[in-house]
């Protein structure tokens, strides 16, 4: 398994500098990635933190709320068909921002006022002081919703992208390092192996002259003691000078 | 789409009872659109549940909608709609309603973030 798991890639001191190469590249990111994990990370325990701060206000400003319709109501009789019927453009809108961390981008949720206030003449009759009280009531409501709401799509958005950025970090440890450091092991045995061979190669081809060389002499001491050849032999001598072949 | 989000102001839609969605719209958020369309569903006792999932699926899909806020037990009727909503925007917040106090540990997000970390703990 672990001889097959491994780049494609031809054993040689090239290949073996890319890996070594590549190597390098993946730990840089490697650590590059799981810095950037750990601030988000950070990031995201802050946000949840305010996440669940807000709430449980939300829930005491709901409440308030709700409480502040139910005097309205009392003091200024049912008037919910009214509203309800007189719907036209809304007062309060939401405008999104981008903040950015660590290369993500979260949307930030900013309330504002347009237009009038549709529901001037509410209880104009009787109540109007409790559904002044009761309108600024929603309206602090609804602006903590929305920070809430930029909150909660921090949360999900950076949810999400923690989760990527661990992916990655954990491919990067456990399947790409690794197997950059199989096929550089796979190179090294390689190499290695050539050059046992090649040295083989060169002892038995030295081997193999010595025996030639053996042959030869052999053969003139045989001439040289029939009383021939005395000459070539000198001059034989003084090229060869009998030097070991030199071996790398 | 940055821009246009940016230049262009969204909108708040309701999901609610009847006294959460008069609070809200006194709050100012309703609109009614051109079409006639509200952004917001007042649910009674004999609003059925393929209604509200409806309304809520329609409000997901309309893009001048950043925030939905729903109340926390009809949430728990549509759970399943709410659950396979999962991208940010827009932004899916569940809130208490008159007649039933706030439960954390029903809320979709703070469930999620149950797996991580204990919510309890942090308060």
């Amino acid at each position: 398994m672990s001889s097959k798991d491994r780049l494609p890639i031809f054993p040689s001191r090239g290949a073996q500098m890319l890996m070594k190469a590549r190597l390098k590249g993946a730990q840089k990111g490697h650590s590059l990635l799981k810095k950037k994990a750990d601030a988000l990370q950070m990031r995201f325990r802050m946000i949840l933190n305010k996440i669940i701060e807000t709430k449980t206000l939300m829930g005491e400003v709901m409440k308030e709320a709700a409480f502040s319709l139910a005097e309205a109501k009392f003091t200024t009789g049912d008037f919910n068909q009214v509203v309800l019927q007189n719907v036209t453009k809304a007062q309060i809108k939401v405008r999104t921002k981008k903040d950015n961390v660590a290369g993500v981008t979260l949307p930030v949720f900013e309330c504002y006022q347009d237009g009038t206030d549709s529901y001037e003449f509410t209880g104009l009759a009787r109540g109007g002081q409790q559904l002044a009280k009761l309108k600024k009531n929603y309206q602090s409501a609804v602006k903590l919703l929305v920070e809430l709401a930029s909150l909660q799509t921090s949360f999900v958005t950076l949810d999400e992208v923690i989760k990527i950025t661990n992916r990655r970090v954990n491919a990067i440890e456990h399947v790409i390092i690794p197997r950059i450091e199989r096929t550089l092991a796979y190179i090294i045995s390689e190499l290695d192996e050539l050059e046992r061979e090649e040295f083989y190669r060169l002892k038995k081809i030295q081997d193999k002259k010595k025996a030639f060389k053996a042959k030869a002499e052999k053969a003139k001491a045989a001439l040289i003691a029939a009383g021939r050849l005395k000459e070539i032999a000198d001059s034989n001598n003084l090229l060869d000078e009998g030097d070991e072949d030199l071996l790398f | 789409m940055a821009l246009h989000s940016a230049a262009k102001g969204k909108l708040i839609s309701v999901i609610g009872d009847e006294d959460t969605c008069v609070g809200f719209l006194l709050g100012g958020v309703g609109e009614i659109n051109k079409n006639r369309h509200s952004n917001f569903l007042v649910v009674d006792k004999n609003t059925a549940v393929s209604e509200i999932e409806d309304c809520f699926k329609r409000f997901i899909k309309r893009d001048d909608i950043d925030i939905i806020l729903i109340n926390q037990n009809i949430a728990e009727i549509i759970r399943h709609v709410i659950d396979s909503h999962n991208s940010p925007i827009p932004a899916v917040l569940e809130i208490p309603s008159k007649d039933h106090p706030y439960d954390a540990s029903k809320d979709s997000i703070l469930r999620r973030a149950k797996g991580m970390f204990n919510p309890d703990e942090l308060l």
